[in-house]
């Protein structure tokens, strides 16, 4: 395993050192790196001390040599040698790195999370309806995603939702009509993607109707949208459905004390709500932090205390629970900053945000800060999400599809098993064993900047350090990014490999 | 052909006396038939590949191509008057296609002889980079995986070499090669056009060489591999009359899924201004010219959207179609055809997750 991770690693290294020679001299030669000092006045003066600072007189290669020696001093620890060069205009490339990458982090880490989630969630239902209105709906939900120019998809969110929302916030009012519209529209997908019999595909669109309907109609007529809360009875409600969600895919309804352990959970939470506001006072990241454990870690507790005879199944049933009923209190303090937010005088009216990571110069307590920061991500999340969210559906439902048809899942149907823990237990882990892969890859890429989404949505991260450079015909910069998301590339598909041994004992890495 | 059918699953439902009581069932087809009948049974494929033509034929007919002139009475640089805000004039009741179908720009240029020039380049570039990266992509798995040996060694680091810079990242620096080339030796601005096809194919080649590499490495330990050996058959021979023809079903969906995520590189590309350059269109300079104008004008910026996504979303069911024609193994099961064929539920054959993942991972979305 050892000498199997060595030479892996050597090979990257070899790698690493071709693909890096390859990318700088290509980018030395894409253009004239003096370019836009011609028409200068100054000139004269520019000229010469821009090829003075990037040594622009020696040749590519030799030049290519002397920034490798910078970057190797990176790989002495503590020695404080790294040099990755400087960009065009004299600022160190780690520096704008170390920047570049923290906001590519903020910017990637929750839309890649969604669409994990919910592209798994989708493949995996379409697997278990496979041709079914859900299946074909969501097949061709997917290839729409899969064909999607993001600059396309970034600009329309810009443009159409969250100007066209800002203006709709501004006098909440729907017709009855347009309500109504909604709600049959609601219902006619309801009913499209339902299956089984013509009696409940009906129920379901008539179901669906009559909850949009009540939505849309509970939002306007509170003003939620501008006073947005949610309330013990919300909170409530919202975590009775949780809990029961939880039970039924992780333990099934039949195990009762599950369900009352959980249904527990959401009950101390409750208890909680008061005091917890008074805690959420002057709060910081840490705080809400607790709550999420604390209430987490007494979710289990009360679940392998009255877990019967499966303490472990009661114990996640009701962690779990108990975690979305922290973040549903945490999420009720932020909807109370909601006013402020909006109503401060950098917003005034107009909440979602269509470019920046932050709104410049606003300030605020944790919660009005934090909502600024959740405006601004919003619309580039939903864009990554969407984007990604295709290939993760695609994938997990082939594989679903595969387990479904192997000879062990039969077993387990004909040794009686429920369906729900043919398909949960049986079924579900070992699909997920391909994605694995997928998602080890997919963080090795992301580090390297949602190119398009950065520049449409005004994100200084990687993708924008990059293009910049590349538009300046500056190297160094061009090789800073290279080289981090080589790296991470090439770390990202080892852990890929060893992950997957480790998950799939047929595979073995050969050692 | 020479070489065996593979073995052909769901086939011989339809093929057994008792269930299939149609006579032209039980004769034999070529490989060639084969795919072209499941392929053209596949109602979304079939659909795909219309829009797909007709999206063709609308772009090459109305600008013309090349010397040849088009029907469309505006050229895509030919300024005129605004006419009522530049809206679009098209209607369909009654259907007129009016003056300036897509409308105009503020200076009131014709929409729609732009978009349709953006189109035609970038379904130019789109084709060439399938070529291309179809061509070296081949070449470069095919010897890997016949030869071994030092071959395999040195052109699979190649391909390590070229798969570890991301595509985005390599097609932006190809891109700027192809334009300042272009530039420093005064060729016509149609000749970028061109060149950048060329190079986001040189750049997009690594995943379909893994694949056929994966595909020939199999091929060539089968039997009639064997046999056609020692009947004395040649390295080319095998090469070409027994193992391509086998892998032309992976390396033709491929090619299709690159070529998808090609029109999608290539239109960010030209949105970032690192693609095709002014004066010539392409749907995503489009898209970067006229953002800006979308609350005055936003058909400028819904037509170009249109057809990116309606090319890129034809191409992929054709794939997809192509795949499932292809591959018999992977082929959805169809319960209405089921039904009447009178058969149990339990043909299920479900897709071997592993092909359509790799095909995918091949041609993996670019540009976010």
């Amino acid at each position: 395993m050892t000498s199997y991770i060595l030479r892996r690693l050597i090979t990257a290294v070899l790698i690493l050192l071709g693909a890096s020679f390859i990318v700088y001299l290509m980018t030395a030669a894409s253009g004239d790196p003096l370019w836009d000092l011609y028409g200068n006045p100054n000139a004269q003066q520019l000229i010469p001390a821009r090829v003075e600072a990037l040594n622009l007189d020696t040749p590519p290669i030799l030049r290519y040599f002397t920034w490798l020696g910078g970057a190797a001093g990176c790989l002495v620890p503590f020695a404080d040698t790294c040099s990755l060069g400087v960009s065009r205009d004299g600022q160190e490339v780690t520096e704008l790195l170390a920047f570049a990458m923290t906001q590519t982090i903020m910017l990637v880490t929750v839309g890649t999370i969604l669409a994990i989630v919910v592209g798994i969630t989708l493949g995996i239902v379409s697997a278990l309806r496979q041709y079914s209105g859900l299946d074909y709906g969501i097949t061709f939900l997917t290839f729409l995603c899969f064909s999607l120019p993001s600059f396309w998809l970034a600009v329309l969110l810009k443009e159409v939702v969250a100007i066209q929302f800002n203006d709709f916030l501004q006098k909440p009012v729907l017709s009855m009509v347009s309500i109504v519209v909604i709600s049959l529209v609601v219902a006619l997908i309801w009913f499209l993607v339902s299956f089984g019999r013509m009696r409940t595909r009906l129920l379901l669109a008539g179901a669906g109707f009559v909850v949009t309907f009540g939505v849309i109609y509970f939002v306007l007529a509170t003003d939620w949208l501008n006073h947005p809360f949610l309330g013990i009875p919300l909170i409530a409600l919202t975590g009775i459905l949780v809990a029961v969600i939880a039970t039924v895919l992780m333990a099934g309804l039949r195990n009762r004390r599950a369900l009352y352990a959980a249904l527990g959970t959401v009950v101390l939470g409750l208890a909680l709500y008061f005091p917890v506001q008074y805690a959420f006072k002057g709060a910081g990241l840490l705080t809400v932090l607790a709550l999420v454990v604390v209430l987490t870690a007494a979710g289990a507790a009360i679940g392998y205390f009255a877990g019967g005879y499966d303490r472990g199944q009661g114990a996640r049933v009701a962690g779990v629970t108990g975690f979305f009923v922290a973040l549903l209190i945490i999420l009720d303090r932020f909807m109370q900053s909601w006013p402020d937010y909006v109503d401060s005088s950098h917003i005034r009216g107009r909440p979602i945000a269509t470019a920046n990571s932050a709104t410049p110069g606003f300030t605020g307590d944790f919660w009005t800060t934090g909502l600024d920061r959740f405006t601004h991500l919003l619309l580039p999340t939903i864009c990554l999400t969407l984007l990604a969210l295709a290939s993760y559906s695609r994938y997990s439902r082939a594989s679903m599809l595969e387990i479904m048809g192997q000879d062990y899942v039969r077993t387990a149907r004909a040794k009686g098993l429920s369906e729900r823990t043919v398909v949960m237990r049986h079924a579900f882990r070992n699909a997920l064993i391909p994605l694995a892969t997928l998602v080890a890859f997919d963080i090795g890429g992301l580090i390297g900047g949602a190119i398009i989404t950065e520049s449409v949505f005004a994100f200084t991260g990687m993708g924008q350090l990059f293009v910049q450079a590349v538009r300046n015909v500056d190297p160094n910069p061009v090789m800073g990014v290279f080289l981090v998301t080589g790296i991470v590339a090439m770390v990202f598909n080892l852990v890929a490999d060893l992950v997957y041994s480790v998950l799939d004992p047929r595979v073995r890495v050969k050692a | 052909m020479s070489q065996p059918q593979p073995i052909d699953v769901p086939e011989t439902v339809e093929q057994h006396p008792e269930a299939g009581q149609k006579p032209h069932d039980v004769r034999g087809k070529s490989q060639g038939q084969l795919v072209r009948q499941r392929f053209f049974g596949n109602t979304g494929a079939v659909v795909s590949l219309a829009v797909l033509l007709f999206i063709v034929v609308l772009s090459v007919t109305s600008l013309g191509i090349g010397p040849i002139p088009g029907w469309w009475k505006w050229g895509p640089d030919a300024t005129g008057t605004v006419l009522d805000g530049g809206r679009p004039t098209l209607s369909l009741l009654p259907p007129s296609l009016g003056e300036h179908p897509f409308g105009q720009d503020n200076l009131g240029r014709d929409l729609f002889a732009m978009a349709m020039q953006g189109t035609q380049y970038s379904l130019i570039v789109m084709v060439v980079v399938g070529l291309v990266a179809g061509i070296v992509g081949t070449v470069i798995g095919g010897l890997s995986g016949f030869f071994r040996g030092w071959t395999e060694a040195v052109l699979m680091r190649l391909t390590d070499v070229i798969i570890i810079i991301p595509l985005v990242i390599l097609a932006a620096l190809l891109g700027r090669l192809a334009i300042s080339w272009v530039r420093s030796h005064g060729l016509p601005t149609f000749a970028t056009v061109i060149a950048l096809g060329l190079l986001i194919g040189l750049a997009s080649w690594p995943g379909l060489a893994r694949l056929v590499r994966g595909e020939f490495l199999t091929m060539r330990e089968r039997e009639f591999v064997d046999a056609a050996r020692l009947a004395g058959a040649s390295s080319g021979r095998i090469i070409f009359k027994h193992i391509l023809p086998n892998t032309v079903g992976v390396i033709t969906v491929n090619i299709t899924l690159l070529m998808s995520s090609a029109i999608l590189l290539e239109t960010a590309l030209s949105y970032l201004g690192l693609g095709i350059q002014a004066p010539d269109w392409s749907l995503g300079r489009l898209i970067s010219e006229n953002q800006t104008a979308f609350a005055t004008r936003p058909w400028l910026f819904w037509w170009p959207g249109v057809f990116i996504v309606a090319i890129a979303l034809t191409i992929n069911f054709i794939g997809d179609g192509l795949r499932d024609a292809f591959d018999p193994r992977q082929r959805k099961f169809n319960p209405k055809r089921a039904r009447e064929i009178g058969e149990g539920t339990d043909e299920m054959h479900a897709p071997t997750s592993g092909t359509e993942a790799a095909s995918r991972g091949a041609t993996e979305q670019a540009g976010r």
